[in-house]
């Protein structure tokens, strides 16, 4: 087989998890860890969806531990690495030792794009543990070109072993991706991945132009499970990247029986791109808060779409998702005044 | 009762803007606190140049200036790292010095200003958990108290990036571990998570603080809220801008929590506006753990002079 062009992450088992609020069973574990690793996966990320040590009341809590999960990863999987995430703050170093334990050979420290030196503790961790370390800027439409590069450059000195932009709220167009990989991939030393969400329909396209200026590293999930209007699918990175004649060493139809029936059959709504979705891309908004501005949005009466945008006013980065309860009920008491003043 | 201040970064020269005030922590009576000195490192840094502005010592000899001078000093508050206080908490205490530690060391027995103040006034050290242990483990324990059991408690609390420096971002996960211990072990809750966001938007935003409580079959609702309203005001006795921002709410579940599934859960959201004594407003997490400090060095020292009034 022929060495591929780039390195491809599915992150179904983790990003996916938003999608379907955390109720992953072992069983949908190993059909999707089979499924990935026998389509020629090389890295299969799974967590709960704000990563290790996620299962909370603010982010929605695991039906089946994570750690259980991810030992059933660890067990089925012949070739394809497991990789976990980890977001300091959330998680902890604790978090990393145990899943390595369990076989976890790559561990992914996110933050937000300004936020870098948060990641020094738990990268030298996962060093340590002789894990790969990559680092991971989230909503990385949140900073410029420059300022990305000042970022990864103290990743890189913190030992990472590749530098991760994540597009967390699906909002870049494809110019704004190039000039970041490109910024990032002429002052690094190691290797850029690119993370990109579908919000806005470039997911695919944006991923493409990241190969494009260099980057080295893309992620998918099957049939674009995931935060928000979703990630980039798997199988239609795969298929798009064949037709530009770019080697994945990845099997784009055995992706697609996977999406199609392993995948699809477990979630609870297909990855459209709605209204709510659409927003969350055009004002920039976190993806994984769509199904908790949902709920809130029914439980006080008030509109998705107002909530979402107001989270976008404040510049709420993601974790803060208590924020989409605080923003329901100022609504809520807003519609309240303004209909008291009308009677 | 004579005091130093140690650690001359944001943290040490705010309490020191307050205990220079010469009011107490609820700003109605005099301050048993008389502040000899803020002892630092750094001779050039910021907060030794201002306090030797406010006519105040200001040394740079470390913790060895406060042991040279330990027959002057009675209470000494640790405004350094865990590191610096782990590797001399024993020497203050072997000189008779009472320490108030507001690093993560955790040396002696950890206190909340509003919920187990008087526990520990004997002790020679006493640690003020975290910034966000000190906003959040207050309410925890007002829903406690007003129900039967209190499975599983949690707090998110968000900070303002410019507001967060070296120390917590290097050591990310004291923070949150020292913060869920307090939860339990002084909040009451049986199991318990801490989670902190750090937020760069411009303007800085307020610290944010929101913690979600487990309610069992058959708990109260009322009683938890009125609960909580009632701590609310409890706090702002040393903290003005600690407030509610937005009334309490109960949410319908189930919810699947470590502590077992429960059919409702409390969500209070918190402000904490900073009185803006040296860092702006924004920095309520430093605002309450420098009024927090206050507070219990204020109890201590009325405590030793009763005690010696009572000899």
């Amino acid at each position: 087989m022929t060495t591929p062009d780039y390195r491809l992450i599915d992150s179904t088992l983790r990003d996916g998890s938003h999608a379907i609020s955390h109720q992953y069973y072992a069983e949908d574990v190993v059909r999707i860890v089979q499924g990935l690793d026998a389509a020629g996966v090389q890295v299969i990320e799974i967590a709960h969806g704000d990563g290790l040590g996620g299962s909370s009341f603010n982010y929605g809590f695991s039906a089946v531990p994570e750690k259980e999960l991810i030992a059933r990863a660890c067990e089925v999987t012949t070739n394809a690495k497991i990789a976990c995430l980890l977001l300091p703050g959330i998680g902890l170093a604790d978090d990393l030792r145990e899943v390595n334990e369990l076989g976890v050979s790559v561990a992914r420290i996110a933050v937000h794009c300004t936020e870098a030196d948060v990641t020094e503790q738990h990268i030298k961790v996962a060093k340590s543990l002789g894990m790969e370390a990559i680092g991971f800027l989230m909503m990385a439409h949140m900073n410029s070109p420059e300022g990305l590069v000042e970022q990864a450059l103290l990743m890189q000195s913190y030992g990472a072993d590749t530098i991760y932009i994540a597009d967390s709220a699906g909002a870049m167009i494809t110019e704004e991706v190039r000039r970041r990989v490109n910024a990032l991939v002429e002052a690094l030393e190691v290797p850029v991945g690119v993370h990109a969400h579908n919000n806005l329909a470039m997911a695919v396209s944006n991923s493409i132009a990241a190969y494009q200026e260099g980057a080295r590293n893309l992620d998918g999930t099957s049939a674009g499970l995931g935060a928000g209007a979703g990630n980039c699918p798997t199988e239609i990175l795969a298929a798009v990247s064949s037709k530009y004649g770019i080697e994945t060493g990845v099997d784009p139809l055995a992706l697609m029986d996977l999406a199609e029936e392993v995948v699809r059959p477990l979630m609870p709504r297909q990855q459209v791109i709605d209204r709510a979705g659409l927003i969350l891309g055009y004002a920039g908004v976190y993806g994984s808060f769509l199904l908790h501005a949902e709920r809130a949005a029914e439980r006080y009466n008030v509109s998705q779409a107002e909530i979402l945008l107001e989270l976008g006013r404040r510049q709420v980065v993601g974790g803060q998702e208590d924020m989409i309860i605080d923003v329901a009920l100022e609504l809520a008491r807003k519609h309240a005044e303004a209909e008291g003043t009308q009677a | 009762m004579r005091c130093v201040i140690l650690g001359s970064g944001n943290i040490g020269t705010d309490l020191m803007i307050k205990l220079l005030k010469g009011t107490d922590a609820s700003g109605s009576g005099t301050t048993p606190l008389e502040l000899v000195a803020l002892v630092g490192i750094d001779p050039d840094s910021d907060g030794l140049a201002r306090a030797k502005s406010l006519g105040i010592d200001g040394p740079h000899e470390g913790p060895q200036w406060i042991l040279d001078n330990a027959d002057d000093i009675d209470m000494m508050f640790d405004a350094t790292s865990a590191y610096v206080h782990a590797r001399h908490y024993k020497e203050y205490e072997e000189a008779n010095i009472i320490a108030v530690d507001l690093t993560p060391a955790a040396r002696g027995p950890r206190v909340i200003a509003a919920v187990n103040l008087t526990e520990h006034l004997d002790a020679p050290n006493t640690n003020m958990v975290t910034c966000g242990g000190q906003a959040t483990t207050p309410m925890v324990y007002a829903v406690s108290r007003a129900i039967d059991r209190l499975p599983y408690a949690e707090m998110v609390s968000t900070v303002a990036s410019k507001s967060a420096g070296p120390g917590t971002r290097q050591n990310i996960d004291e923070f949150t571990k020292t913060t869920s211990m307090a939860l339990r072990e002084i909040g009451g809750a049986e199991t318990s998570k801490a989670i902190i966001i750090l937020n760069p938007a411009e303007p800085p935003i307020m610290m944010r603080n929101t913690v979600f409580a487990a309610l069992p079959e058959g708990s109260d609702h009322d009683a938890v809220l009125e609960s909580i309203f009632a701590m609310e005001k409890d706090v702002q006795k040393y903290v003005p801008g600690y407030r509610l921002k937005n009334p309490p709410v109960i949410e319908e579940g189930p919810f699947n929590t470590p502590g077992g599934v429960v059919p409702h859960r409390a969500v209070v959201l918190l402000e904490v506006k900073g009185a803006g004594d040296y860092l702006p407003p924004y920095a309520g997490n430093l605002d309450i753990m420098t009024a927090a400090a206050q507070r219990v060095g204020e109890a201590i020292a009325y405590h030793r002079a009763d005690q010696k009034a009572g000899a």
